[in-house]
């Protein structure tokens, strides 16, 4: 099912000061048939209220959304179709996991009405796909994180939704179980082929296995699209420093004579940009210690912490914005290094320029 | 360790003192009140030990009748209170506009005295003299209901008033606890429930009344056991004499027969508190079995 | 699929909805606020010409003179006196007991302090009925008939209240006595400068529900008074409806429910939400 989001806005009054609260600003943005797409930003950024735009359980207030050439926008919840897992399961506690899976089912009426029969069927065969179909006598509170979240899925996924929606799926799990789960939601998303939207804070989880990412902060979509083109070509300073991990080194700089400056050292060519304060942003694999580059940047060395096949050099400098800089370096580069001083080469595609105020991008 | 003991039970003087003189005593002292046949309150003096006491109240029809009356006075308000009180709290919850008005509002009669709101149930259900009706009369010959003596009259008529009162004067907790309950369910199921198209009724009886059955169950519990104790309503609604009145009730009997005219015969009193106490922790048990059985966490 | 009717419908059905519920809850409402109402209203209107004025919503000539006669005829001003003394002084012993006695099992060591707290849960379960014959007996004996004393110290105790208190201060985290330890702070004073400011909500709870218990009481006063001079309001409002003017004299005896009521009501109007919160939290009643 392709979904289409036109000018979504939803705006919070407060009562108290009196003020609004704008989560959704004009989100305008189509989710192709079958893709698995997710919301990203920081909390507070308007991504569970899309969500919940999406679900039916809070009405835009402006802006329309589509479920195929069908418009839902003003349609409720319990008539859309969406399956919903929430944060926290929402499984009710006194049922059991089978009565859970079939609880959807059973408030079908008139025609579409099930049999008992029809309706376990349905629910082994769902819990089948999410690999539970050993724990249905079992109540929720005898399950593990992992297998609630399972149970959840199931419950979404049994009455052949329209759309599933996702939120936080991972976020109650063990850092173990998240990776597990990650590989699992891909994987059962990939054989329903169902159209899919998860949201998430966590932009690892998001890049590994997304088609598509949608980056929001404070209500306003910053960028979409396939998760390494969004990392590989960020179009603002926020994009670029909510995506990464290591988190990617922002320095004061400037652009003069069309070369990019941090402190005295010119590191860069960008001819054609106009001279002025910008902010300078390098991947952590954007550094290199090959010995034989053009460009290079000199900082303190602080320690070097060894990570098997790469290692993180720790350094620092005085118009970093952060008072560490984490460069990850293949270990056999290791001898390039010596005296309190390190000299880095610079990838130019994993270097990036912004506007000191606005925060845009500037290409050169 | 020793001046640590000490300590601890210097801080625990006042409460033990008190629940051993008032409490515990008593207790031990009631029990064999109970036995003792022939106790003569002014020479303090005994001639037997035997279940004579109990052979007695058990053969008053004035205790047969308080059992009576307790009985059917449980047996209307704890179903009709708690079932009413369930709905007014699933309406409550469900508004937004007024419901705190609406909730402080039901919850006056709770700090209200018994006895002295009981006697304006009285004004209105009384019949004011021989020749003229009061409020409820008056309402009811609109119907064209012919005049019913709701304080002196028919025995009906007297347990309905009762009951009435009863069940007004014990909503107020009901509808607290349970509208508390049911703020206390996650929002988080009903939206899970409406996404899932299901529609109000099953919701309430598939997730909402499970979930707050323990309270429920609660409820009930305590509800029978109070109103196992119903007393000071009667004596509001149709004065001390209860049992000239046929309304009297097991602690009204338990009463009358300590105090007051009938009074004097602290052995009867005690074996029919006993009767009580055996009486209500029957029925507790009872309860608890079938708690256990159906509610679910 | 038409989804603006179905959108439409749905509301319908709500407004609908919406509708009975608020027309059920006023109704309730009427039914609880009726008698307060024409307790009032029936307490204004005036004795001379109420046979003829009885069943009249506004009364023809308000007035206020059955006060004065609720409190000339019988000594109304003494019971309340009575009951505020009584009222007061339970609840002040009864926070003494109950504080000591929830530190001790909540915070100190002793032996057989588990036994003992058994001990005390399974008096919980023991109704007042049950022991009210034998401390009848013994106030008689004692020769504390028709006095404060008779009157205050066996309604002092409350089981569960001293067990809702112990678990309130069981949850104070340890770390704070041993550092109040270390700092070389009594017992006592960690009592009082810690664990009850700390446990303020609870003490306020059963605070506000010891008195709303003590200003209804009737039973317990009834046996050990009969002289009015101790009576508290519900004997004095027993009395008034059987020997006083009572059922001669409606709107004078209504004048002092209203008076006896008035108390309590303008207590819960203040403190509303913490009285609501308090007896949902202790969520017992009596």
């Amino acid at each position: 099912m392709k979904v289409t989001l036109k000018n979504l806005t939803k705006i919070f009054p407060n009562k108290k000061t009196k003020s609004e609260v704008i989560a959704v600003n004009n989100f305008d943005y189509v989710i192709e048939d079958g893709e698995l797409i997710g919301l990203l930003g920081p909390s507070g950024c308007g991504k569970s209220t899309t969500l919940n735009l999406l679900s039916g359980l809070l009405e835009p207030t402006s802006g329309s959304i589509f479920f195929g050439d069908d418009d839902v926008t003003m349609l409720p919840a319990e008539s859309r179709g969406v399956g919903l897992v929430f944060q926290n399961y929402a499984l009710y506690p006194h049922l059991t996991v089978l009565q859970n899976i079939t609880f959807p089912l059973e408030n079908r009426k008139g025609k579409d009405k099930l049999s008992k029969e029809q309706m376990v069927e349905m629910a082994t065969e769902v819990a089948r796909l999410v690999q539970i179909d050993g724990l249905l006598d079992r109540k929720p509170s005898e399950l593990s994180g992992g297998q609630q979240q399972r149970v959840a899925i199931a419950r979404a996924l049994v009455k052949k939704p329209r759309i599933l929606l996702l939120d936080e799926p991972l976020s109650n799990l063990d850092a173990r179980l998240r990776l597990q789960t990650r590989e699992e939601l891909r994987r059962i998303q990939r054989s329903t082929g169902i159209t899919t939207v998860f949201v998430t804070h966590d932009q690892e989880e998001a890049m590994s296995i997304s088609d598509k990412i949608v980056v929001m902060k404070d209500g306003v979509v910053h960028q979409t699209g396939a998760p390494q083109e969004v990392y590989d070509d960020p179009i603002n300073y926020f994009v670029a420093t909510f995506l990464g991990t290591p988190p990617i080194n922002c320095f004061d700089g400037c652009v003069k004579d069309g070369k990019i400056s941090i402190g005295d050292e010119a590191i860069m060519d960008c001819a054609g940009v106009s001279d002025r304060e910008v902010i300078v942003a390098i991947r952590p694999e954007g550094f290199s210690l090959d010995g034989d580059e053009k460009q290079v940047f000199t900082c303190e060395l602080s320690r070097v912490e060894v990570m098997g096949r790469d290692m993180s050099v720790v350094a620092m400098h005085e118009k970093c914005k952060s008072p560490l800089i984490r460069a990850i370096i293949d270990s056999d580069n290791l001898k390039n290094l010596n005296g309190d001083k390190v000299v880095f080469g610079l990838k130019p595609h994993k270097l990036f320029i912004f506007e000191k105020e606005s925060g845009e991008r500037i290409r050169f | 360790m020793k001046f640590k003991n000490l300590k601890a039970w210097l801080y625990l003087l006042p409460a033990v003192l008190f629940l051993g003189v008032f409490m515990l005593y008593p207790l031990v002292d009631v029990i064999i009140y109970s036995f003792e046949e022939g106790y003569n309150s002014a020479s303090q003096t005994y001639f037997g030990v035997g279940g004579y006491n109990y052979q007695y109240v058990l053969n008053d029809p004035y205790f047969l009748q308080a059992l009576k009356n307790t009985f059917i006075l449980v047996l209307i308000t704890v179903p009709l209170s708690t079932a009413l009180s369930l709905v007014i709290s699933v309406a409550l919850s469900s508004i937004k506009r007024l419901r705190s008005w609406f909730q402080t509002l039901y919850f006056l009669p709770y700090v209200t005295n018994t006895l002295a709101v009981g006697l304006v149930f009285m004004i209105l259900f009384d019949q004011r003299s021989q020749d003229s009706i009061g409020l409820i009369n008056t309402l009811l010959s609109y119907v064209g209901v012919d005049p019913i003596d709701f304080i002196n009259g028919p025995y009906w008529a007297k347990m309905l008033v009762l009951s009435l009162y009863t069940v007004w004067i014990v909503m107020p907790f009901k509808i607290l606890i349970l509208t508390s309950s049911l703020a206390s369910v996650d929002e988080i199921y009903y939206n899970a429930a409406k996404v899932d198209g299901t529609p109000r009724w099953r919701v309430f009886t598939k997730i909402t009344l499970p979930m707050i059955s323990p309270t429920l169950f609660y409820l009930i519990i305590t509800g029978f056991i109070g109103a196992f104790k119903a007393y000071s309503d009667a004596v509001a609604l149709f004065g001390t004499n209860l049992n000239a009145n046929e309304m009297n009730t097991i602690v009204g009997y338990i009463y009358d027969m300590l105090y007051g005219d009938s009074g004097g015969f602290p052995s009867y009193a005690s074996a029919a508190a006993v009767i009580l106490f055996i009486v209500v922790l029957t029925i507790t048990v009872i309860n608890l079995l079938v708690s256990k059985k159906n509610v679910h966490y | 699929m038409d989804y603006e009717k179905i959108k439409k419908a749905s509301a319908r059905r709500d407004i609908a909805l919406k509708t009975v519920i608020y027309i059920f809850l006023a109704i309730w409402a009427l039914i609880v606020l009726f008698p307060f109402y024409w307790m009032l209203l029936t307490s204004v209107k005036s004795y001379g010409s109420y046979d003829s004025d009885w069943m009249s919503v506004i009364p023809s000539s308000p007035t206020l003179e059955n006060y004065k006669t609720a409190f000339s005829a019988v000594p109304l001003g003494g019971y309340f006196a009575n009951t505020l003394i009584f009222t007061l002084a339970t609840t002040a012993i009864m926070l003494f007991v109950t504080v000591l006695a929830a530190y001790a099992f909540a915070r100190l060591e002793f032996k057989g302090k588990d036994l003992v707290f058994t001990l005390f849960l399974a008096l919980m379960m023991i109704p007042t009925e049950l022991v009210v014959i034998t401390n009848y007996v013994t106030v008689t004996e004692l020769d504390l008939r028709n006095t404060f004393a008779g009157l205050i110290l066996p309604s002092v105790t409350s089981v569960f209240y001293i067990y809702l208190l112990k678990e309130n201060f069981a949850q104070v985290p340890d770390e704070l006595y041993y550092a109040a330890k270390v700092d070389g702070t009594s017992d006592i004073k960690y009592l009082f400068k810690v664990m009850m400011p700390i446990c303020k909500p609870t003490i306020v709870t059963i605070t506000i529900l010891k008195v709303i218990e003590c200003w209804n009481s009737y039973v317990w006063p009834r046996l050990v008074t009969d002289d009015r001079a101790y009576f508290l309001v519900s004997n004095g409002i027993q009395e008034i409806r059987e020997s006083g003017f009572g059922r001669e004299n409606v709107p004078a005896m209504m004048a002092a429910v209203v008076v006896i009521s008035v108390p309590l009501i303008v207590l819960f109007l203040i403190f509303r939400n913490k009285i609501m919160e308090g007896v949902s939290r202790g969520g017992i009643k009596g």
